[in-house]
This record gives C-alpha cells, sequence and structure tokens, in this order.
C-alpha cells in the first residue's frame, strides 16, 4: 500500500466519494443492470457474518461472484421471488468516507452506510460499515471489492429484496 | 378478536382433527400462545444445540427452550449442562456472550459465581445470609439434557421419557442416515443464518414439512439452477416422494428417494456439476472411493425430518425455530460440513447454503414473506379454516404411520396431533 502522506488525498477523496453516491442512487432506483456492469469480471461483492475475514471458509449473507450477482439481479427482475414484486423501497446515506491507502490502480475506502427500507407500511433501518476496493479504469472507476458488515450481521435480521 | 373467537380450552375448534382444519386462533391469540408455552415447550424435547459448537470442556453457548433463556455448556469432564441464564439472587442474566469457552458463570450484578455445571460455588460476604444458607439449593435452575447422534435436547420436566424413546426408532434412522452427508467424517456446523419473521411459530412447524409449495414460491431459485439440479429439485412433478407420520408429531418428507441413504450406490459416475469440485478433492490426495462420498455427501441428504415442536433437519442443513411471541418468531438455518474433511467440499457446501438460505438467500427472503402473508391474512375472516387435510384422499398406512403423496399435508397433521395431545393434558 502506498503511504497515505504520498497520495493527493484531496482529490481523490472527491472522485471515490462521487462515485460510490452515484453506485449507491443506482441502488436505491434499482438500476440493477448499470450497477452490474460497475464491476470488475472477478470482483466479489460480499456481506459477512461477524467479524471473519476469511470470506471463503465462512457462512455469510452473501458471497457473490459475477455469476451470482447476474443471478440475484435475474431474480430481483423476472417477477417470480414474491419478497421482490413488489421489493421494499430503500433509501440509503453514504458517509464518513476513508482512504484507507492504494495500491498500482486500486484504492481501497470505507464508509458508514444507513438504509431505511419501507415495505407492508413499516419501515425498518440498518446500518453498516462498507470496505470498497475499487479498480482505476480508463472509463472511471470499477467495483472490484464491496465488504458490507451490517452492525448486528451476527444478529436476527429480517429478510432483503435489496442490496446494500 | 371478538369474544366468542374459540378458546383454547375447546381444542377441537382449534384442530378439527377428523377433517384437518385449523382454528385462526391458532396464529393469534396470546393467551393460547402462553398456554403453549407452558404445556409444549416445559413438557417435551425441546433442540438446544449441535455438540459441535461447543466442542470443548468448558465451551459454551446461549439458547432457548420456549422463551426461556439458556446456557448449553461442557464441564471438565465433557459433560453436557443445560440451564436457565438467571442468576438465584436477583435474576439477572449471569452470560451475555452467544458462544465462547470458560471455567465458570458470574453474575455481574453482586458477583455470585456458579462452576460449568450451574452449581453456585461462591458469593460475596455470604455471612449475612446467616449459618443455615445452602449453597446447594441455590445453583442456576437446571433442566434434563440428552443427545442423539450430536443432536442435544433438554427438557424442563423431570418425568420426561427418555430422548431416544421420545424420538422413536424411525426417527433415529433418519437422524444416522442425514448425519452420512459428513462422508465419513463427524458433522459440523459451519456458520447460522438468523432471522425474525413477523408469524406465529406453528407457520414455521407447518413450513418445513410442506413441500407443495416448492415450485411456486422458488421458482426464481429453481432458475438459477443447472438443468440436473433443477430436475432433481422437481419433486413434484416426478411423484417419487412421500411424507410420512412417524409419532410423537415427527414426519419425514422424502423429496428425493434417491438420496435417502448417501452411502448406497455409490459406485454410480460422479454428476457433470460436480467434477471440478471431485477433481479438487482427487488434488488434495483423497483416494477415488473417498472422492465419492464425499462429493455425494456435499449435495445434502433427499429428504426433510421434522422434529417437534422446533427443529428441521432440512436436506443440507438444521432448521431452528425459536417462538418470541403469537406473531414472532425467530428463524436459525444452520449450515454443517464434514468437520476435518477437505476444504472444497466445505466451501462448496457453505456456497450452496448461501445461495438459498438466510436474509439474502435466493429461498429463504420468499418464503419469509409467505410467512408473514398468512399471519397479515388471519386478520380477516377469523371463522374461516385454516386447511392442512391436503393429500387425506389417497393417503395410506405407511411402516410407522399415515404415509401421503410427496405434497401431502401429513407432516403438518402429525404436528398438530401431537399439539392437541400435550395441550389436552
Amino acid at each position: 500500500m502506498t503511504e497515505m502522506s504520498k497520495i493527493d488525498t484531496k482529490s481523490l477523496l472527491a472522485d471515490v466519494t462521487a462515485f460510490i453516491w452515484a453506485e449507491g442512487a443506482m441502488l436505491d432506483a434499482r438500476e440493477y443492470d448499470e450497477w452490474l456492469d460497475l464491476w470488475t469480471d472477478d470482483g466479489l461483492y460480499i456481506m459477512p457474518i461477524g467479524d471473519t475475514v476469511d470470506f471463503q471458509n465462512s457462512v455469510n449473507l452473501c458471497y457473490d461472484n459475477a455469476k451470482m450477482r447476474k443471478d440475484r439481479i435475474g431474480r430481483f427482475h423476472q417477477g417470480f421471488s414474491i419478497s421482490s414484486a413488489p421489493p421494499a423501497l430503500t433509501v440509503r446515506t453514504l458517509s464518513r468516507f476513508r482512504i484507507e491507502g492504494t495500491e498500482g490502480d486500486l484504492v481501497t475506502v470505507t464508509c458508514a452506510e444507513h438504509v431505511i427500507e419501507d415495505k407492508f407500511g413499516r419501515q425498518r433501518t440498518w446500518a453498516g460499515n462498507i470496505a470498497y476496493t475499487l479498480k482505476s479504469t480508463e472509463g472511471g472507476f470499477k467495483l472490484h471489492q464491496k465488504i458490507i458488515r451490517l452492525l448486528n450481521s451476527d444478529g436476527m435480521l429480517n429478510s432483503f429484496s435489496y442490496l446494500f | 378478536m371478538s369474544l366468542d373467537m374459540p378458546k383454547f380450552s375447546d381444542l377441537d375448534a382449534l384442530y378439527d382433527e377428523e377433517n384437518a382444519l385449523v382454528g385462526t386462533a391458532m396464529y393469534e391469540d396470546p393467551d393460547l400462545f402462553d398456554e403453549e408455552m407452558e404445556k409444549i415447550f416445559k413438557n417435551t424435547w425441546v433442540w438446544i444445540a449441535h455438540e459441535s459448537e461447543f466442542p470443548d470442556k468448558g465451551s459454551f453457548k446461549l439458547s432457548n427452550v420456549g422463551l426461556e433463556p439458556v446456557i448449553v455448556v461442557r464441564d471438565r469432564k465433557g459433560k453436557i449442562h443445560c440451564m436457565v441464564n438467571r442468576c438465584r439472587h436477583r435474576a439477572a442474566t449471569v452470560c451475555e456472550v452467544k458462544k465462547g469457552k470458560t471455567s465458570s458463570f458470574q453474575c455481574p450484578y453482586h458477583g455470585w459465581g456458579y462452576g460449568l455445571d450451574g452449581s453456585l460455588r461462591a458469593l460475596p460476604y455470604p455471612e449475612q445470609y446467616g449459618d443455615d444458607f445452602d449453597k446447594a439449593q441455590h445453583g442456576l435452575l437446571k433442566l434434563r439434557t440428552e443427545s442423539y447422534n450430536g443432536m442435544v435436547f433438554a427438557t424442563f420436566k423431570e418425568d420426561m421419557e427418555p430422548l431416544e424413546e421420545f424420538l422413536g426408532e424411525a426417527v433415529c434412522r433418519y437422524i444416522d442416515l442425514f448425519m452420512k452427508q459428513g462422508g465419513g467424517f463427524p458433522v459440523k456446523v459451519l456458520g447460522e443464518h438468523q432471522f425474525t419473521v413477523p408469524m406465529n411459530w406453528k407457520v414455521q412447524l407447518e413450513n418445513t414439512t410442506d413441500a407443495y409449495h416448492f415450485p411456486v414460491v422458488h421458482k426464481s431459485f429453481m432458475q438459477t439452477l443447472d438443468g440436473q439440479t433443477e430436475e432433481m429439485f422437481d419433486f413434484l412433478d416426478k411423484g417419487k416422494g412421500w411424507v410420512e407420520d412417524l409419532g410423537n408429531g415427527h414426519s419425514i418428507m422424502m423429496m428425493i428417494p434417491e438420496l435417502e441413504d448417501l452411502d448406497a450406490n455409490l459406485g454410480a459416475p460422479i454428476p457433470a456439476r460436480f467434477e471440478e469440485l471431485a477433481q479438487e478433492i482427487r488434488d488434495e490426495g483423497y483416494p477415488e472411493d473417498q472422492v465419492k462420498k464425499i462429493v455425494r455427501a456435499v449435495g445434502g441428504a433427499g429428504f426433510n425430518l421434522n422434529l417437534f415442536p422446533n427443529v428441521s433437519f432440512s436436506l443440507a442443513f438444521f432448521r431452528v425455530l425459536t417462538p418470541i411471541s403469537v406473531e414472532q418468531t425467530d428463524i436459525r438455518h444452520i449450515a454443517i460440513g464434514m468437520d476435518g474433511g477437505p476444504d472444497a467440499a466445505n466451501q462448496a457446501r457453505i456456497r450452496l447454503h448461501e445461495h438459498f438460505q438466510g436474509p439474502m438467500g435466493f429461498g429463504s427472503p420468499d418464503d419469509a414473506e409467505v410467512w408473514e402473508r398468512i399471519q397479515r391474512g388471519t386478520k380477516g375472516g377469523e371463522d374461516l379454516k385454516i386447511l392442512v387435510n391436503r393429500g387425506m384422499v389417497d393417503e395410506v398406512d405407511g411402516p410407522n404411520g399415515p404415509r401421503g403423496h410427496i405434497s401431502a399435508e401429513t407432516g403438518m397433521r402429525a404436528a398438530y396431533k401431537m399439539w392437541k395431545g400435550l395441550m389436552a393434558q
């Protein structure tokens, strides 16, 4: 990792913040096909349980490679999944961005996420810490890894018909 | 609720056994729920843990027996104890760590200390209780505890019949068959998904023995499977499976009879979808006969074994229900794997688990949605009955009890018959 003092953090912070806000807006608007295009081919979307860092050998809430992401979005789209037809509506806030480091064309960013969902006239609130690994490309950033740790990931949750 | 709603004193109105009709109050009456917690959850064996969740001396985990919070622990000799998580002094919980290892439990309020067997070991300044204070009378409240093939059960009922008698021979045989998915290794808990659903606990009890819903609720899951697996899950059309009452509220739903015994026909070629995994296991140095056994075990068993009142051995995982209130139930989907088996095999099992189960699975959220819809639906038409009579017309006598079509509600009738028996006591 490159030392933080050697990075132009102000400009980079503005760039990654703009990217992550745009991604968050896409998820709230359920622009899922566009969201799929944001990913690198070998990217991973992970929601772990507890504080594990060995995701491959742990039971996660989700551990999505490209195929699982595509299948997940297909499930949302096709209308046969009763929990996502219609889905809960969401409004999310992303903040407290911090660049953790850079290495080659990769930049690691952490932030806080609050999601409020609404369904059946009932609202639920979720809070999580996200660690992004973004890949810098000619066409802008790509999502390479997104790890969302819900505050109560190892507690009693509800079922989710949307993405964090 | 109106005043003329059937009350639990009228058990026939709540469950009409002859016609297999369930009263709406069964899902909604808070008084009935309180009665169930006493008459059912304090009067039978309730599943509390798998032995691999607290493997060592001093290992413990928190669990529940009905509404009662309990600690399950192994003492220094490895003996399993289960006790209510409540200090005998002023009732504070003595443990709030979900799982771990310890040499004792100490109340955070006044420092009363308990041993791994629940006995009161020490308390600060005991003199003020006088000379006749008997520590032996102030241990944590204990439950009887017994295990079968790694599954640990507890009961508040002192004179409850031994666990193996309660389960019965057929259930024990199916548990042994289910545990073959260790692939020659001991079965180990790998992790769990947990979610709470606004539904009565019996909605869940019914669902684990309900094959009828599968192609409807899980259509979107089926569409993400490869052709071979999709065909395997098409057990309603194939019609070879069955549901059978195994007595004491337990039942078996045999969805894929070819996978009743995972050791049968092991000479068969490895299915194409598992070939890559098989090669990974070969590369780890396992001989071919063991590779076949492990690969077969990865896919799980072909049945749901449903035990009254709170656990199901469901294809490849354990499904546990914990009643919270008349309209809320906690669900755990516990992933299992091979203790000491190849990493590739356990990873494959974990990925299969994540695919269907839990809050982000391709199956569970749709289940949770319909369960909640049941609870919402029963707000209307309270004089209407819930039908669990499907498949009565062509039910036959099975080796252990009534046996119906794979989509029959035979398992629900088995559970409700037991429910009624306990509630009548």
